[in-house]
């Protein structure tokens, strides 16, 4: 097509390593004995479970609740019981355990009813949304941001295009490029209730130039869709990119696309924009033509210590040891087992994880094909780093400060806009791993300003307990107070009242002229009267005691 | 006359900007002591008492008024930096009189079946994070907690243990790759202080 392309500064061209997941189809896995769901595979809070050990499950049904705006359902991908819900480890960096459930299949793999929405086009926005949300639908390109918060922009934003982001600009990785290539109908349709939800200006799907199949398999599908929906016309572009990675990161893609650049910090929400990926747009389409929610997806298996490398599609929770050996691994070639890319995929420490929602590639390794790191040598000042950078940052200048743990620094050559894609580490001629330092600082960033938050809570904690402590002596003084007082008064009450009975007492006498009494006598005498009366009461109990016991 | 004028007209406007300057002290008068709140702001918040204060705030109107900046164990070298920065004052080393600086932050855990519901523990809690009656198991909001030690102390059956932060998935983060010294020979010495121990 004749759109005019902007492009993006930095970027690098290594070697892209696709063909070799790429000569067999999709191929389908088997049920394996146990599938692991992690309850959190999405950013956010993690989901929570809904169902109990010893559940009977269908397939499809829902296995645990989102908690909060942003997080994401978690489905059953087969039928059969709740074996365990426990902590196991988690397919993550850290190499931590965390909550799973975990599924025994029975082998029989039946559907729950399914629910879909027969007319998209006649649904508000809304009503799919929810279905989406409901369909624990989460980005599958990397992130796995939940896409239902994606889709519930503000409602004073306006969006202008919808990009679909079908770059896959990673080595190695040909997941989106698989399935553009056997299910292009799929993913437009998905695009089509996209546009019907955001109602944007035009909507573009973006695929890198390296991909010839699945471009042609696309634009056959718009095609299609033109000569099909005559009534009805839509806004469907396919924009072919050059190769260069890392093309296919957001805001990258996003300025290659219409010159527009996110602003530092802000979502590309705030310039009009809503990006989803391939894999994404078809798995809404399935929640809402068919009904399914997410619970499996396309993994690429490749590498050199895979005998048959390829696209195979994978219920979610399937272990990576399944698979690997679905594919034909050699482990006494295998040096390395990568989720992800090489450019920003993870290492892995076991094949026991589980695939997750974000998995699209698992790169199995030779020793030759992903050598050791070699040392890092000092920095030359070469610059390349720099040239290289797709967020026009300073890699050198954030490398020292991530170094020397100057934390506010980077803050100020903004570090937080590092997308960490690896291409200063790629062509550091000194093998400083950059990205590794960039990584880390943002990470400590990250805890610095959770510890802060922290610490502001606690001070306002702490001030609202010496209020409460110093209301609470305040009361407590004012009632000593108020007691003291009340007791002041009934004395001088007392006092006047005795005052005033000894004038009339005074006066009557001085009337009478009757004996002198004195206050004081007559108050020993009653209280000697008052003693008598008590001992006689004593004694004439005691009387009687001694009368009960001898009768 | 001329010079009569000069003298009039140099008292008047000293009664001018004088009377400028008094409406500007009324009209902006900031309560408080700011600077109090700046240094408040760098204190770790976890009210421990450690330096010989009872909480930060007070810790931070001590220092306003020339006590020494190192005194805060929680806060560590960090903070004294934080603080010397923002007082222009040296950097010193921590007083080790007042504790030494963890390297992991802790939170308090009561084994509750121990616990006997005394309450002596959720009074000495400066920031309200133990939960519990009287007769009743107590137990620590853990998210609340600043690991104090405060309530470890007043526990009359030893039933609160301090225990380090879990990492989690959530607020793991990637640690700082290990810089490669050893690719020079001679840094492939052993260091001086192991030579000479």
């Amino acid at each position: 097509m004749n759109r005019k392309l902007f492009s993006f500064p930095g970027g690098i061209h290594p070697p892209e390593n696709k063909l070799q997941s790429l000569n067999l189809p999709i191929q389908s896995v088997p049920l394996p004995k146990r599938l692991i769901l992690p309850l959190q595979q999405h950013i956010g809070a993690p989901a929570k479970a809904i169902v109990n050990v010893g559940d009977q499950v269908k397939k499809g049904q829902c296995l645990a609740q989102p908690q909060g705006f942003v997080s994401a359902s978690i489905h059953a991908p087969t039928s059969g019981a709740i074996a365990e819900i426990a902590d196991h480890e988690i397919p993550h960096p850290s190499g931590l355990a965390s909550l799973c459930i975990v599924l025994q299949p029975d082998g029989e793999d039946s559907w729950c009813e399914a629910q879909p929405i027969a007319d998209y086009s006649a649904a508000k926005p809304a009503e799919l949304v929810d279905k989406i949300r409901q369909s624990g639908i989460t980005g599958m390109g990397g992130a796995g941001f939940p896409t239902s918060v994606k889709l519930s922009p503000p409602a004073d934003s306006k969006i202008e295009s919808l990009i679909i982001n079908a770059v896959e600009c990673e080595p190695y990785i040909t997941a989106d490029d698989m399935l553009m290539r056997e299910r292009a109908a799929g993913v437009i349709e998905g695009a089509l209730i996209l546009n019907h939800i955001l109602q944007t200006r035009e909507t573009l799907i973006a695929i890198e130039d390296n991909k010839p199949d699945a471009i042609a398999a696309m634009r056959r599908a718009v095609e299609a869709l033109s000569e099909s929906h005559n009534s009805q016309p839509h806004n469907i572009e396919i924009v072919v990119i050059p190769t260069r990675y890392p093309s296919g990161g957001e805001k990258q893609l996003i300025q290659n696309l219409t010159g527009k650049e996110v602003p530092s910090g802000k979502p590309p929400l705030h310039v009009g924009i809503v990006v989803q990926n391939t894999a994404t747009t078809y798995a809404i389409h399935r929640a809402i033509n068919h009904g399914e929610p997410l619970i499996s997806r396309i993994v690429t298996l490749t590498g050199e210590a895979l005998n048959k490398p390829g696209n195979y599609e994978t219920l979610l929770g399937t272990p990576i040891e399944h698979l690997l050996e679905l594919a034909g691994i050699d482990n006494q070639q295998l040096s390395r087992l990568i989720m992800g890319g090489p450019m920003m995929g993870f290492a892995l420490d076991s094949t026991a994880l589980p695939v997750v929602k974000t998995t699209n590639c698992l790169l199995a390794a030779t020793n030759t094909e992903y050598p050791e790191q070699p040392p890092a040598m000092p920095c030359i000042r070469c610059g390349a780093c720099a040239e290289a950078c797709p967020a026009s940052l300073l890699p050198q200048q954030l490398l020292w400060f991530s170094m020397g743990g100057e934390l506010d620094k980077a803050e100020q050559y903004n570090v937080a806009d590092c997308i960490e894609c690896g291409a200063c580490s790629y062509v550091c001629p000194s093998h400083i791993p950059l990205v590794q330092y960039y990584r880390a600082t943002k990470g400590e960033l990250a805890q610095r300003r959770a510890d802060l938050i922290q610490s502001d809570h606690a001070r306002d904690r702490f001030e609202f307990r010496e209020e409460r402590l110093a209301k609470e002596k305040a009361e407590k003084d004012a009632k000593r107070k108020a007691r003291a007082e009340a007791a002041a008064k009934a004395q001088a009450a007392k006092k006047a009242a005795a005052a005033l009975e000894a004038k009339e007492g005074g006066a009557t006498k001085d009337s009478s002229d009757a004996k002198p009494p004195s206050d004081k006598e007559d108050v020993v005498a009653a209280a000697l009267a008052r003693v008598e009366a008590k001992k006689k009461a004593k004694a004439d109990a005691a009387a009687k005691t001694q009368q009960q016991e001898s009768s | 006359m001329t010079i009569l004028l000069a003298i009039l007209a140099l008292p008047l406007l000293a009664l001018l900007f004088g009377a400028i300057l008094g409406y500007a002290s009324i009209r902006f008068h900031v309560d408080g002591d700011p600077i109090v709140d700046q240094i408040n702001a760098h204190l770790p918040q976890t009210q421990c008492g450690q330096c010989g204060h009872p909480g930060c705030r007070p810790y931070a109107e001590a220092i306003a008024n020339g006590e020494d900046i190192n005194k805060c164990p929680p806060g560590g070298e960090a903070t004294i930096e934080e603080l010397a920065n923002l007082l222009g004052r040296e950097v010193l080393p921590l007083d080790a009189e007042h504790g030494e600086e963890k390297e992991v932050k802790m939170v308090a855990y009561i084994r509750e079946p121990e616990c006997i519901g005394c309450t002596k523990c959720i009074q000495a809690c400066p920031v309200d994070a133990i939960l519990g009656a009287a007769k009743q198991m107590h137990t620590v909001i853990v998210d609340e907690c600043t690991g104090c030690d405060l309530c470890v102390e007043p526990c009359p059956v030893d039933c609160i243990d301090m225990l380090p932060v879990e990492t989690t998935p959530q607020n793991w983060h990637w640690e700082r790759p290990k810089p490669s010294v050893e690719l020079i020979a001679t840094s492939h010495q052993p260091h001086r202080a192991e030579v000479l121990s």
